[in-house]
C-alpha cells in the first residue's frame, strides 16, 4: 500500500464573528492515495469547499485553520507561509472552481495564461510553454488548439472555458487537483463531458483528484470513494458503491432517498424521501451529533457525546448505531 | 416596550456596531452634529444678536481675539468691521450655509429621484431624452450653471424682489445643478432592481406600474441614493458659499458662512485676520466632517466590503 | 366569484407562439457602424395544452426558451406570434377587464429564492399582496387570518410573517414564494425552476408540497425545469425544447421509456447514473448553437448521428407518434 498523497487530519476552520466563533469544518480526517478521485458531498453550508480552501491555502480572513493537520506527500503544508503555499499551488496542487468566467483573466489570452503558468513552475523556456500550452488544449479537446491559443477567455463558450480552465490547473503537472463545483454552472450535456475529461485526465496522468459537489450524480460517475458531509462534520466516509448503495448513516439513508430519480417515470410516484428541519445555522450546531434533532432513529446516546466515524460495513459512519456488536 | 425592542435592534444593529467601531465616524458624526445644533440653536447659543443693529456699537469694530493682546472676553473670537462678534456671525451664517445647502439636497433629490426611476423603469425614449439632458447638463459646471439661474433671476425680477426671495433662488440653482447624478444612479439601480424576481412578481399579481416603482423598487435604490445626498451637502455648502464669495449668492443682510469670507477677506492684508479666518476655518470644519460621515457611509454600505 | 373550468376543455391551450427579441445594438451605433438589426427569436412555433389538474413539464437546456414559454404565458412578454387560450378565452383578443380577470387565476413561482422576495418587505406584506390587490379580505383582521392560513399551509409558522426575507433559509423563502402564489387563489401555476437554486434534501421537500398542494387545491402546473430526474417525479406530461422550438411532447412514462427524438435522448444519456449500473454511454457531441444564428432546417441537425440532407434543409413539423408527438424526420422516416 502506497503511502497517501494527502493526508487531513483533525481539521477545523474557524471564522470568528462577532456573534461567536463559527466552525465551518469540525474535526475532518481523511486521506487521498495517488491517482485517487475522492468526492466531497455535501448540502450547502456543510463545509465541503471550505475543507477544499484551507488545503489549497486560499481561507478568506478572518478563516483560518484553527487546529488539525494537512500533508501533501508527507510534508505539513497547513500553516506555510504565503510565499511557500503560491510555490505549491499550480506545481503541486490545481484548482479548477465553480465558475469559469471569473477563474480565468479576461484581460490575456489564454494561451499567455497556461504558458505563465507552465514558466512559473516548470523549468522551461517559452518555445517549450507553449508547445505544452497547445498540447494541454487538445488534451482536453478543444478543437483547432493552434488557432485558440491567442484566443481571449470571452471568445470561449461556457463549456469551453471550463475545459480550458482543466488545462489551467493541470499545466504545471501538479499531483493534486481539488475541483470544487467544476460542472455546476453548465448545462446537463457538457457536465457530462467534463466530469468525464477530468476522471480520463486524473488516470492517465496519476494525479489525485478531490472532487467537491453537491452533485450525488457526478459523484457516482467520476469517484472512487465519497465523503458525505453535514454541518462541518464528516458524516460518512467509503467507497463510492457501498455509500450509496448502502449508505449506513441516516443522513446519507435520508439524502439518497431524496434525490429525484429518472426511474420515477411521472406524477404518481411515491413522494420523495424527506428529512424533516434544515441544517443547522454553522453557530448552532446541537451537541452531541450533529444530525440528530433530524434523525429518524436518534437514541439516548446521541444528543449527548458527538460520534466519530466508525466501522460500519465497509464504510465508515460517524453514528451511535454502529457502536459496538453488529446491529 | 415594543419601542425598546426596537431600539435595542437598532443599537446591536450591524451598522450601528460598525459605526461605533470607527474612531473616524464618530469623530465626524460628533463634529457635524455640533455644527448642526450650533447653527440651528444659534438664536439661543449665541453670545450677541451680530445682525440686530439695535446692539451694534461701531466702537466694538475691528477687536481682535479674545486670548490676544488687545482682545476682550465680550467677543470670543474678535469683532469685524461693524463691530458684529465673529463667533456670533458664524453661528448664523453657519445657519443659512446649512439651511441651503440642505434644501438644495432635497431639491435635487426630489427632482433627480424620480426622473432616475422613470428612465431605468420604462427605458425607451423616456430613458433616451433624459439621459441626453443629463448628459447636456453635465458638460457644464455645476456653478456656471447656478450662476446663470441666479442671474437671469437677478434681471428678471425687480431688485427688492429678488433680495427677498434670494435664498430660495439660491436653492433652486445649487438644487438644479445636482440633479444629475441622482437620475443616474437611480436609473442604474433601477434597471438592476427591474429584473429581479419580486418584481416580476408584483407585476404578475397586476400590480400598477407606479405602484411598482414607489413601493417595491424605491425601497431598494435608495441606500446610494442617501450616501450621495450626505456628501452632496458638503459641495451644496461648499457652492453656495463660491456663489455668495462671488457676490450672487445670499443677500449681504443675512450673510452665509461664503459671504462672511467675502467681506473678510477685504481686512486679510490690513492686519485684521481673524475676520476672514475664523469663517473659513468654520466652513472647512463643516464641509469636512459631513464629507468624512458620507465616505464612512459610503463604505459601510457597500456589501462588498463586508 | 371564481370561474371553474369546464372538465373537456384544456384549461390553458398555447398554438404556434413566438417570442422575438430585439438585440441589435443602440440605434446610434447602428447608424455609426452599419450594423444590421438584430432579432433573436427566443421562442420559435410552440404548441401545446395543459388539461386542468394535470402538470405539464417543459425541460430543455439554458437558452432552449422554456421561461420564456412561461413568461408569455403570464403576460409578463407580448406575444410576437400566435395565441395563448386561457379556459377558452384568447387572453390577447379579449377585452381589458376580462383579460384581467382570467389573469388573476393564474400565478407565478420563480427560481431564485433570494431575488423573488422584496428585501425590504416583511413577509407578511409580501404573502398579502394578492389579497390587497384582488381585494380579498375585507379587513386587517381578516388579511391577518388568511396570511395565517397559508402560511400554515407552506409549513411555516404563523410568527414568520413579522420576520424579513433575509431571515430565512432558500427552502423557506420558497415556502414563502408558494404562499404568495396562492394567496389569490389561482387554479393555474407555473412554476419557473423552483427548485433548481437549493439543495437536494430541501428540493424534496418543496417538491413533496407542491404536489400535496396541486392535489388539495386541484392546481394545474406548468413546470419548467432543467432537471430531469425532477421532472420524472412530477410530471404528468413532458415537452422537451431546444432552441426555442419543441422536440418533443409526451407522457412522462413515454418518455422516459422510450424517447423518440435524438435530442430527448442524447438529455437523458448525460443524465449520471446514480444506479452506477454501468450502463454504456454515447459521448455527447458539440455544445447548443448561439440563438442568433440558429442552424437551417432542424436546430438540432449539427450535432445529430442521424441528420441528413433533408434534416439541413427542412424543419421538422411536430407529428403524433405513439406516445406523444415529435419533430424528427428520422423518426418520421421510420429510420430511428
Amino acid at each position: 500500500m502506497s503511502a497517501p498523497l494527502l493526508e487531513v487530519r483533525g481539521l477545523r476552520v474557524e471564522f470568528p464573528t462577532r456573534r461567536g466563533t463559527l466552525v465551518a469544518v469540525d474535526d475532518v480526517s481523511f486521506e487521498l492515495a495517488p491517482g485517487e478521485i475522492l468526492g466531497m458531498v455535501g448540502e450547502s453550508g456543510a463545509g465541503k469547499s471550505m475543507t477544499g480552501m484551507a488545503i489549497i491555502g486560499l481561507l478568506e480572513p478572518p478563516g483560518r485553520v484553527a487546529r488539525g493537520e494537512i500533508r501533501l506527500e508527507g510534508r505539513r503544508i497547513d500553516g506555510l507561509p504565503d510565499a511557500e503555499m503560491r510555490k505549491l499551488r499550480g506545481r503541486r496542487i490545481g484548482a479548477v472552481f465553480q465558475d469559469p468566467l471569473t477563474s480565468l483573466n479576461p484581460l490575456y489570452t489564454v494561451g499567455r495564461q497556461l504558458e505563465e503558468t507552465i514558466l512559473a513552475h516548470l523549468p522551461a523556456d517559452r518555445a517549450e510553454a507553449r508547445r505544452r500550452s497547445l498540447a494541454l488544449l487538445a488534451e482536453v479537446g478543444i478543437p483547432a488548439p493552434e488557432s485558440r491559443l491567442d484566443h481571449y477567455p470571452h471568445q470561449f463558450s461556457g463549456g469551453m472555458r471550463q475545459r480550458v480552465v482543466i488545462a489551467l490547473a493541470l499545466a504545471a503537472e501538479p499531483r493534486l487537483v481539488i475541483a470544487d463545483e467544476p460542472t455546476t454552472a453548465l448545462d446537463v450535456s457538457l457536465q457530462a463531458q467534463i466530469i468525464s475529461l477530468l476522471r480520463r485526465l486524473a488516470r492517465e496522468r496519476g494525479a489525485a483528484v478531490l472532487l467537491i459537489t453537491h452533485d450525488m450524480g457526478v459523484i457516482a460517475e467520476t469517484a472512487d470513494r465519497v465523503a458525505v458531509m453535514y454541518a462541518g462534520r464528516l458524516a460518512e466516509i467509503g467507497p463510492v458503491r457501498e455509500v450509496l448503495k448502502s449508505p449506513r448513516h441516516p443522513y446519507t439513508v435520508g439524502l439518497m432517498g431524496s434525490i429525484p430519480r429518472l426511474q420515477a417515470g411521472g406524477k404518481h410516484h411515491a413522494p420523495l424521501v424527506q428529512i424533516e428541519g434544515a441544517m443547522p445555522r454553522l453557530t448552532a450546531i446541537p451537541p452531541g451529533c450533529a444530525f440528530h434533532p433530524r434523525c429518524p432513529r436518534r437514541f439516548a446516546r446521541c444528543d449527548a457525546e458527538r460520534p466519530e466515524p466508525m466501522a460500519a460495513g465497509g464504510a465508515l459512519a460517524a453514528c451511535w448505531l454502529y457502536d459496538g456488536p453488529r446491529r | 416596550m415594543r419601542v425598546r425592542a426596537a431600539l435595542l435592534r437598532l443599537w446591536d444593529h450591524d451598522l450601528a456596531h460598525r459605526f461605533r467601531s470607527s474612531p473616524v465616524a464618530v469623530v465626524a458624526a460628533l463634529l457635524t452634529l455640533a455644527c448642526v445644533g450650533g447653527a440651528v440653536f444659534a438664536p439661543w447659543v449665541a453670545p450677541h444678536h451680530p445682525f440686530d443693529l439695535a446692539t451694534l456699537d461701531l466702537n466694538d469694530a475691528f477687536t481682535p481675539p479674545a486670548w490676544t493682546a488687545k482682545g476682550s472676553a465680550r467677543f470670543l473670537l474678535g469683532t469685524d468691521d461693524q463691530g458684529r462678534d465673529v463667533l456670533s456671525t458664524i453661528l448664523y451664517g453657519a445657519r443659512i450655509s446649512l439651511g441651503v445647502g440642505l434644501a438644495a439636497v432635497l431639491f435635487s433629490m426630489a427632482l433627480g429621484v424620480p426622473l432616475g426611476l422613470l428612465a431605468g423603469y420604462f427605458g425607451g425614449r423616456l430613458d433616451a431624452v433624459l439621459m441626453r439632458l443629463a448628459d447636456v447638463q453635465l458638460s457644464f459646471p455645476a456653478i456656471l450653471i447656478a450662476l446663470l439661474i441666479d442671474g437671469v433671476t437677478r434681471v428678471v425680477l425687480p431688485r427688492e424682489l429678488h433680495d427677498s426671495i434670494a435664498v430660495y433662488v439660491l436653492v433652486l440653482a445649487i438644487g438644479v445643478s445636482g440633479w444629475v447624478q441622482y437620475a443616474r444612479t437611480v436609473r442604474g439601480s433601477t434597471l438592476v432592481e427591474k429584473g429581479k424576481d419580486y418584481v416580476l412578481a408584483a407585476r404578475v399579481i397586476g400590480r400598477h406600474p407606479l405602484a411598482i416603482l414607489l413601493r417595491h423598487v424605491l425601497p431598494n435604490v435608495m441606500g446610494p441614493v442617501l450616501v450621495i445626498a450626505t456628501i452632496h451637502v458638503a459641495t451644496a455648502i461648499v457652492t453656495e458659499a463660491t456663489l455668495s464669495f462671488l457676490g450672487v449668492g445670499v443677500p449681504p443682510t443675512r450673510p452665509s458662512l461664503g459671504t462672511l469670507v467675502r467681506i473678510g477677506n477685504d481686512f486679510l492684508l490690513s492686519g485684521e485676520w481673524w475676520i476672514v479666518v475664523f469663517p473659513g476655518v468654520a466652513l472647512v470644519v463643516l464641509v469636512l466632517a459631513v464629507n468624512l460621515l458620507g465616505d464612512w457611509l459610503r463604505d459601510a454600505l457597500n456589501p462588498r466590503l463586508r | 366569484m371564481t370561474d371553474r373550468a369546464a372538465s373537456s376543455r384544456p384549461l390553458v391551450r398555447v398554438a404556434d407562439v413566438g417570442r422575438d427579441f430585439d438585440v441589435s445594438r443602440p440605434w446610434l451605433n447602428r447608424v455609426l457602424e452599419g450594423a444590421p438589426r438584430l432579432r433573436l427569436r427566443a421562442v420559435d412555433g410552440v404548441s401545446f395544452e395543459i388539461a386542468q389538474g394535470e402538470t405539464l413539464a417543459l425541460v430543455g437546456e439554458s437558452g432552449c426558451g422554456k421561461s420564456t414559454v412561461a413568461r408569455l404565458l403570464v403576460g409578463l412578454y407580448p406575444l410576437s406570434r400566435g395565441r395563448v387560450e386561457f379556459d377558452g378565452v384568447d387572453l390577447a383578443l379579449a377585452p381589458p377587464a376580462e383579460a384581467a380577470r382570467h389573469r388573476r387565476r393564474m400565478q407565478m413561482i420563480f427560481q431564485d429564492p433570494y431575488a423573488s422576495l422584496n428585501p425590504r418587505w416583511r413577509v407578511r406584506d409580501i404573502v398579502a399582496e394578492p389579497l390587497r390587490v384582488l381585494g380579498l379580505a375585507a379587513t386587517r383582521g381578516e388579511e391577518r387570518e388568511r396570511v395565517a392560513a397559508l402560511l400554515a399551509q407552506v409549513g411555516l409558522a404563523p410568527e414568520d410573517a413579522e420576520k424579513y426575507p433575509h431571515e430565512f433559509s432558500g427552502g423557506q423563502r420558497q415556502r414563502v414564494s408558494i404562499a404568495r402564489a396562492l394567496s389569490g387563489n389561482p387554479e393555474f401555476l407555473l412554476c419557473d425552476e423552483p427548485t433548481s437554486a437549493l439543495d437536494v434534501s430541501v428540493q424534496a421537500q418543496i417538491l413533496n408540497l407542491m404536489m400535496t398542494l396541486q392535489a388539495r387545491l386541484r392546481l394545474t402546473y406548468l413546470f419548467i425545469s432543467h432537471n430531469l430526474a425532477v421532472v420524472a417525479h412530477v410530471a404528468d406530461r413532458v415537452g422537451v425544447m431546444y432552441l426555442g422550438r419543441l422536440v418533443e411532447l409526451a407522457s412522462a412514462a413515454a418518455l422516459f421509456a422510450a424517447p423518440r427524438h435524438p435530442y430527448t435522448r442524447m438529455l437523458l444519456d448525460a443524465i449520471p447514473d446514480l444506479e452506477m449500473s454501468g450502463r454504456p454511454r454515447t459521448p455527447v457531441a458539440g455544445e447548443v448553437p448561439n440563438p442568433l444564428a440558429p442552424p437551417a432546417g432542424c436546430a438540432f441537425h449539427p450535432r445529430c448521428p442521424h441528420a441528413d440532407a433533408r434534416c439541413r434543409a427542412e424543419r421538422p413539423a411536430l407529428r403524433a407518434a405513439p406516445g406523444g408527438s415529435v419533430a424528427c424526420h428520422a423518426v418520421e422516416e421510420g429510420r430511428l
